[in-house]
């Protein structure tokens, strides 16, 4: 398990006259839970973006599973593998939890267009029953009818999981899963994540609560003004001088 | 969930009280059974095809009246596939009409009266001519989108006028004439030079055929939009209305299934195009105007964007406005007036004559307004309000208060 699923090389990007990323290198290990932490602002999102095809960087390569990333568009990057949950959820709003969760896995089921226009999705047995397992696994099957936008926040992000784990993705790459969630709800989470991690998804995830940092993640890395300052695990990035003054100054650990 | 007066919430085997959470956004049957669809185009078929009895009483129960309420309810139909479903705006959408109009007399004059013909080369021209557009068009979104389609359909009009005039006939119009080849029809004899109407193997579609001829298609074409809106296509057109920056990270390639929608509602324009040639064979620039586009956009909202009904109905209720609102004259509304004293009679002539004949526009814009203010979803929102309204009335009689909370 030590072969790199996702490296990430000199990459650079800016915006105007800021550097939101600065010659960032990556490295996540096939199998891993790699955390990236930081500041806001630091680039962190701005990194993911670079990996789904949001923004292309300015500079550098992604490599993924032996390809390139750069250059493909976000559904062929999806098609590749890699599955994202936002920063601020993007669900179908207007569509039931069921249909929410049966959209991606018709996309790993039917590649990136097919028209199979006949048939009502409710009679693909396999696909609603792929979904409704994964609502089961999540604690959303009660839910399943409703309408997306009526529901809270913390279960729109579960929900926006659910989306992604359906595909079965190689990467999963988390932004901030817990922000604006209750302490029982981020425990919630990180529970689901570490139950999630025993299928070997591969993950990359941004978060500000270094308790789930910690209790989760493998190997951390450290971002600040758009560079990776330090990486570790998890208790060397506790110990380190530099990320002491860099970030975790006033942290509670 | 329901569309309210047809789909019932029984035949989908839920309580009241479920189909009342907040899954009834009453846009989508995605998730409805094949029973409650058959049963709403049995109901909806049943109502088409008994217009000219039930629009009798309020004027419009003649064939000219009512096979217009079929054909643009077959245009909106159409157009809702791609803007109630997909959230695309198409500002051009009458050049897929008045190309269906330009193909079915074609087809008149080179080969055939049979409709059948005309019209099904009508949809296969609107068509490829859609491929053509959407293809461009669909390359950006939003106001974009809608402008593109507009110019585009701007730029038909125009050559239709000019550099087409050797296939449109420019001003005057394609018109069938006594010395049109019409291989087919001369092969099996039939009287080579006298002009005929168009035809359904020798029934010929003037009056009440020809509305039953548009009737049937527009409940077939109903038909269609519903097994498209449940079917998976429809899921994904229904999504990326929602989110379409989520369906490109989810692994879909939006394109291809907005230019299939874009297509198939060119189509459904294309068939409503032929159809205007088959009751009139006469094709001008003029179906392919803006205000032409602007008319199904309006039918559409007016009835309720997303619905399955709603752009029947809207279309069916422009239709019959203008009808009514152009043909009053000063002369009618002096006698709709007679009650009143010969003074007051000349102030309501005056105030009310610049909304009818030549200005009902005016009306037809006041009434827009009203609908997007009070009901933004529509004539079929007015009809779900009340319709849950009743609903809920008699469940307060039925039942104890225990089921108010829902
Ligand atoms: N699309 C964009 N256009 C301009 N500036 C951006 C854009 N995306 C991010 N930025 C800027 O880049 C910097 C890094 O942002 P981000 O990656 O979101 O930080 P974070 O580490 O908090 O996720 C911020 O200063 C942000 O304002
Ligand atoms: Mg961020």
């Amino acid at each position: 398990m030590t072969s790199e699923i996702l490296t990430i090389k000199g990459v650079s990007k800016r915006f105007g006259g800021l550097r939101a990323l600065d010659d960032v290198n990556l490295n996540v290990r096939q199998g891993s839970v790699h955390a990236i932490i930081g500041p806001n602002g630091a680039g962190k999102s701005t990194l993911l973006n670079c990996l789904v095809g949001r923004i292309i960087p300015d500079e550098g390569s992604v490599t993924f599973d032996g390809g390139s990333l750069l250059g493909h568009k976000p559904h062929q990057i999806n098609q590749a593998g890699i599955a994202r949950v936002f920063q601020t959820p993007e669900i179908f709003g207007e569509l039931s939890v069921l249909e929410n969760v049966m959209i991606p896995a018709f996309a790993k089921r039917d590649g990136a267009f097919r028209i199979n226009a006949w048939r009502r999705a409710r009679e693909r047995g396999a696909v609603r029953e792929e979904a409704e397992h994964i609502l089961e696994d999540l604690n959303l099957s009660d839910q399943r009818d409703q309408i997306v936008n009526s529901m809270s926040r913390g279960d729109k992000r579960r929900l926006e999981l659910a989306m992604c784990l359906v595909q079965h993705p190689k990467l999963l790459l988390l932004d901030e899963p817990t922000a604006g969630m209750s302490r029982a709800d981020t425990n919630n989470t990180v529970d689901l994540l570490k139950k999630i991690a025993e299928r070997g998804i591969t993950k990359v995830i941004i978060e500000h609560d270094m308790h789930v940092v910690f209790s989760l993640a493998e190997t951390v890395s450290v971002m600040a003004q758009g560079t990776v300052i330090a990486e570790g695990s998890p208790e060397e990035i506790k110990a380190s001088a530099k990320v002491q003054e860099a970030y975790l100054g006033g942290a509670h650990l | 969930m329901s569309e309210s007066v047809l789909n019932s919430d029984k035949a989908m085997g839920r309580s009241p009280a479920e189909s009342h959470s907040p899954k009834g956004d009453g846009m989508r049957g995605f998730m409805s059974s094949s029973r409650s669809d058959y049963l709403l185009v049995a109901v909806f078929a049943a109502a088409i095809l008994t217009m000219p009895i039930w629009l009798a009483p309020i004027g419009a129960g003649y064939p000219d009246i009512l096979q217009k309420f079929a054909i643009f309810g077959i245009f909106a139909l159409g157009f809702n596939i791609l803007f109630g479903f997909s959230g695309y705006l198409s500002f051009g959408h009458a050049a897929f009409l008045g190309t269906g109009s330009y193909a079915a007399v074609w087809m008149f004059k080179l080969l055939s009266m049979n409709a059948l013909i005309a019209v099904g080369f009508a949809i296969i021209v609107a068509g490829v001519f859609a491929l053509l557009i959407g293809y461009v068009s669909l390359r950006r979104s939003g106001i974009y989108f809608s402008i593109l389609t507009l110019a585009f359909a701007q730029m038909s009009y125009n050559l239709a006028y000019s550099v087409l005039t050797p296939i449109t006939n420019g001003e005057t119009g394609l018109q069938i004439s006594r010395s049109d080849p019409r291989i087919i029809d001369n092969f099996f004899g039939a009287d080579a030079h006298r002009l005929r109407v168009p035809d359904f193997f020798g029934i010929e579609l003037q009056g009440w055929p020809g509305f039953y001829f548009c009737a049937v298609l527009l409940i077939l074409a109903f038909f269609l939009t519903l097994r498209i809106r449940n079917s998976t296509f429809g899921l994904m057109l229904f999504a990326i209305k929602s989110n379409q920056n989520r369906m490109n990270y989810t692994g879909f390639s939006t394109r291809p299934y907005l230019l299939a929608a874009f297509v198939i509602s060119g189509m459904y324009a294309g068939l409503a195009g032929g159809l205007l040639a088959v009751t009139d064979p006469l094709a001008g620039a003029d179906r392919m105007q803006w205000t032409a586009s602007g008319e199904v956009v309006l039918m559409t909202i007016l009835g309720g964007v997303g619905t399955l009904l709603g752009p029947v109905i809207g279309a069916a209720v422009m239709k019959y406005l203008e009808q009514i609102f152009s043909s009053f004259n000063e002369g009618v509304l002096h006698r709709t007036f007679d009650f009143l004293t010969p003074e007051l009679q000349d102030i309501m002539v005056t105030i009310t004559s610049p909304f009818v004949g030549e200005g009902w526009q005016l009306t037809l814009g006041l009434m827009f307004m009203l609908v997007v203010i009070f009901l933004p979803g529509g004539i079929m929102e007015g009809i779900r309000r009340i319709s849950r309204g009743l609903r809920r009335d008699r469940r307060d009689d039925a039942a104890p208060p225990a089921h108010a909370g829902h």
